[in-house]
């Protein structure tokens, strides 16, 4: 008996997988012609490769899909609100809108706590925060006084507003328009909302 | 059908429960055929079938969309079928270098594999036969013997489910045929 090339088994195997090169696949059929050995070799490895392909009809059972999807777990909540956002657009917008404006509104209720007042040249300021309109005085337009009080001796033609502070009003003094107190930061938050839209109106 | 699957894959990210069904019907047919495969029982077959496919569902987000869906879902059956085959039995690999050998391995010093007598050949469906000497194969060369011949993937594609090398691939696929022609050649 003839000796084998090295790696003719070798050379069997790239030619089942198709990854055999000329070179070699003509070593590999002139060895064929010649040693039965051999051919028995790669007629075996033929006939595993055809009984490994001829059973690949086995079907999965028919309730298999059923089954998973029954064990599936409920849709992610997270997957839920994404979606939701994601059909509703206009409706995410606001309500972002919304919660930065909270957000900011809560934090400006909270720096804010020095003692203001809106400036007009006859108001007086005393010493405990407080704004004075002297007896006399007219003035013509809004005051808002924030983290402080206002005495009103004199007159006052427009609104009065006092955020986190107390009024007094003399018995001489008058405002001609309204007069709110807020000590709440949603009484603010409203205050502010109405504010900016009736500058936007002015506007 | 590539595009079908991703498809139904977005679907499936947005949120769409019911798409991944279809994705079901798609590949239950060769999920199921590796599990059985490389478990040899259809109740073992089912379970990890169904395991593959909720493992899929809930890391969906973590299949790569370029990539061939196929591959990762192969990829799940085959990983979830090889820590069974490892938990099941405590086997002592053939694969074990034996001492003082240059490379053999106890593997190779198995002459004549479990031949069967020849009245029980005949009892057997040849289905059962092939199935029963693939069962005799180490696990690492069943697993590749059992890709490439369901779906007759390229070495190419079995490399990057197993996530190894294809000269790995190609040397296991070899040893694994070798092994079955010695226990099919008296059919």
């Amino acid at each position: 008996m003839s000796k084998c090339p090295e790696n003719i088994i070798e050379y069997m195997h790239e030619y089942l997988d198709n990854e055999i090169d000329p070179e070699h696949e003509q070593i590999l059929m002139e060895h064929l012609r010649t040693c039965q050995t051999c051919q028995k070799h790669f007629h075996d490895l033929k006939k595993t490769v055809v009984l490994l392909q001829g059973t690949a009809h086995i079907k999965a059972p028919d309730r298999i899909t059923s089954q998973v999807m029954a064990l599936l777990p409920r849709e992610k909540k997270q997957v839920g609100i994404k979606r939701w956002l994601y059909r509703h657009p206009f409706l995410t917008a606001a309500a972002v809108f919304v919660l930065f404006m909270m957000i900011s509104a809560i934090s400006v209720w909270n720096q804010s706590n020095d003692f203001s007042v809106t400036k007009y040249e006859n108001i007086l300021i005393e010493e405990n925060n407080t704004a004075v309109v002297p007896d006399g005085e007219v003035i013509h337009g809004d005051i808002v006084v924030k983290n402080g009080n206002i005495r009103i001796e004199g007159k006052v033609e427009g609104n009065v507003t006092i955020i986190n502070g107390e009024k007094y009003l003399a018995s001489a003094g008058e405002v001609t328009g309204e007069i709110e107190e807020i000590n709440e930061w949603f009484d603010w938050l409203w205050f502010s909302i109405k504010d900016l839209f009736k500058k936007l109106v002015e506007i | 059908m590539e595009e079908f699957v991703k498809k139904r894959i977005r679907e499936v990210l947005k949120g769409e429960r019911d798409a991944f069904a279809e994705i079901v019907e798609l590949y239950k047919d060769k999920v199921y055929l590796i599990c059985y495969r490389m478990l040899g029982n259809t109740h073992e077959a089912e379970d990890l079938t169904q395991e593959t496919f909720l493992r899929a569902y809930v890391n969906i987000d973590r299949y790569n969309i370029n990539r061939k869906f196929s591959t990762w879902i192969y990829r799940i059956a085959t990983n979830l079928c090889i820590d069974r085959i490892r938990k099941k039995k405590p086997d002592f690999s053939l694969d074990a270098q034996i001492k003082g050998t240059d490379g053999l391995t106890m593997y190779s010093q198995l002459s004549s594999p479990r031949s069967l007598p020849e009245d029980e050949v005949v009892e057997m469906e040849i289905q059962d036969i092939v199935q029963k000497a693939i069962m005799n194969l180490p696990e690492k060369y069943r697993t590749v013997v059992v890709l490439k011949y369901i779906e007759e993937l390229s070495l190419q594609e079995i490399a990057e489910i197993l996530e190894m090398p294809i000269g790995t691939v190609k040397t296991r696929l070899y040893r694994g045929r070798e092994a079955l022609r010695k226990q099919l050649r008296h059919i």
